[in-house]
């Protein structure tokens, strides 16, 4: 019995890790081709039909590369940087659950990594690790463009973290709990907490903008004030796993979007699917809604990108402290009052 | 030998050796960065204890405080002049009587501290979980409340003294 779990999460977490992975290449495609549609053209379309072999091809042009090492002291550094990237970029993924359950070989499997009961916790601990890769790698590039460029992506990422952690705040208030799974349990139907937290999504959605480092808050990657960027030393593969790892935390960034406000695998009429079609097909229509909203928020993010202009820095700044942070205040001032008032 | 003893071993040891480390590297970003590691081997630490909260907790909060930390040093401080700062002997008198007035009440609290956890063992809940600690912490007739409101406070107060000492050394220069 013991192997057997061990056997099945071993399993799911290389699914997990392969979804992943796969979801943040085609993200790179995606990207384009959004690019290419709204601005009227047609995007990469040679490599396999319609470029759908674009990912690999991209990925085989950038382990061929030279890699090049900068002369500075730290080159162990310089090398752990992106590593941290990419490796945190792919941690969140252990506590989403994906579905419900399925019901297979004659016993329930749970679509979840690992259900531990600081769950949010854990993906917040994970974000604030993940400005270590950029700022290490920018510092061990010994550029003072890079380093400009990782000081800007590291303040930045530290000052929305907090009005992101107050977002979260007035959620956990409302759910009682810090567990994923419970989280997305409490939204059966069409029980979203989205409708009671709008506030709440709006500010947590503009923050995890700037905890991806995406337009319009990708100052950190600047050609005319800083060359490139914080990884404007890197080449090759290096270079490639800091860029994969900014679609693999966007897939991450939508996926607790998803699961936090729009409903995870919910969706209307689930309870009814559950009664007459099975559990097993009723979860997987669930993890089908879930990927549906997951790509809606991935197009979101690349929708902004090609639609919104870069934010000065010093607006940068104001918005995160003055704007969002007294926002995300009120908002969980309301959610008390209102807790206290209604649910007593 | 155990895992978790060889697990401890290992934390242990990578524990002691990069908090050596923090304080004899000349260069501060090294300094830092090995304290980062310190703090995730004792994260590692309590997670031996199954303390899922305080580990992640510790993770959140050290981490994002050594962060700020990288950020300051690399702002305020000159890099390439890697030389010691020498600072008058009366700051020194005072930096090792607070250490030692600390050490003190750490002794005194590992001494008078009593583990709540015997009624746990036998009922077999999980002291660990959020909803226990909650309920110790901030229960309000025999929980900590009082004590943890004056620890905010006092956090407050740390916070607005720190933005108040930076905001005079602006003006004076």
């Amino acid at each position: 019995m013991d192997s057997a779990i061990i056997l099945e999460k071993g399993i799911f977490i290389v699914i997990i890790f392969a979804i992943t992975m796969l979801m943040a290449m085609y993200s790179t495609l995606a990207e384009r081709k959004v690019a290419a549609w709204l601005q009227d053209r047609i995007g990469p379309n040679r490599a396999g039909k319609g470029g759908l072999l674009q990912p690999l091809a991209d990925g085989l042009k950038l382990f061929s590369k030279e890699e090049f090492l900068p002369d500075t002291p730290n080159k162990f550094l310089f090398v752990v940087g992106p590593a941290i990237s990419m490796s945190v970029a792919l941690m969140t993924s252990a506590v989403i659950p994906w579905g419900d359950k399925l019901h297979l070989f004659g016993r329930d499997i749970i679509l979840q990594a690992t259900d531990i009961d600081v769950a949010l916790l854990y993906v917040f601990g994970v974000l604030s690790v993940g400005v270590y890769g950029i700022m290490i790698g920018g510092w061990a590039s010994n550029n003072k463009f890079s380093l400009m460029s990782a000081m800007r992506a590291a303040s930045q990422m530290i000052s929305y973290e907090v009005a992101m952690g107050l977002a979260i705040i007035a959620l956990i208030m409302m759910t009682g709990t810090l567990s994923l799974r419970e989280i997305s349990a409490q939204q059966s139907g069409m029980n979203w907490n989205i409708f009671y937290q709008p506030v709440g999504f709006v500010i947590f959605l503009i923050c995890s903008f700037a905890e991806t480092n995406r337009t319009p808050f990708d100052l950190a990657e600047c050609e005319a004030e800083l060359i490139g960027g914080y990884h404007t030393e890197y080449s090759s593969m290096r270079m490639g796993f800091y860029l994969f790892a900014e679609y693999a935390s966007m897939f991450i960034s939508s996926t607790i979007l998803a699961v936090l406000y729009l409903g995870a695998y919910n969706y209307p009429g689930m309870s009814w699917a559950v009664e007459n079609w099975g559990v097993n097909i009723a979860n997987v229509i669930g993890i089908f809604v879930l990927f549906a909203k997951i790509c809606f928020f991935i197009f979101f993010f690349m929708w902004v990108r090609w639609t919104i202009p870069r934010f000065r820095y010093d607006q940068l700044m104001r918005l995160g402290w003055q704007m969002l942070i007294p926002l995300a205040i009120a908002n969980i001032v309301v959610t008390g009052i209102v807790i206290l008032l209604f649910d007593n | 030998m155990s895992t978790v003893l060889i697990i401890f071993c290992i934390l242990a040891a990578v524990t002691l050796a990069s908090a050596f480390m923090t304080i004899f590297t000349k260069n501060p970003i090294h300094s830092a960065i090995y304290l980062v590691i310190c703090f995730f081997s004792i994260a590692g630490h309590y997670l031996l204890f199954n303390a899922q909260f305080l580990a992640l907790v510790h993770i959140i909060v050290y981490s994002g405080a050594i962060m700020i930390l990288m950020l300051f040093t690399l702002m305020l401080m000159n890099l390439n002049k890697e030389d010691e700062v020498h600072k008058p002997r009366i700051t020194r008198l005072g930096a090792v009587v607070s250490f030692l007035l600390i050490i003190s009440v750490l002794i005194a609290i590992f001494i008078q501290t009593k583990p709540i956890v015997g009624p746990y063992d036998t009922t077999g809940e999980d002291y660990q979980s959020i909803k226990v600690l909650g309920q110790v912490l901030l229960d309000q007739d025999n929980g900590f409340m009082v004590a943890f409101e004056f620890a905010s406070i006092l956090l407050l107060v740390a916070m607005i003294g720190a933005v108040l000492l930076s905001k005079k050394e602006k003006s004076s220069k």
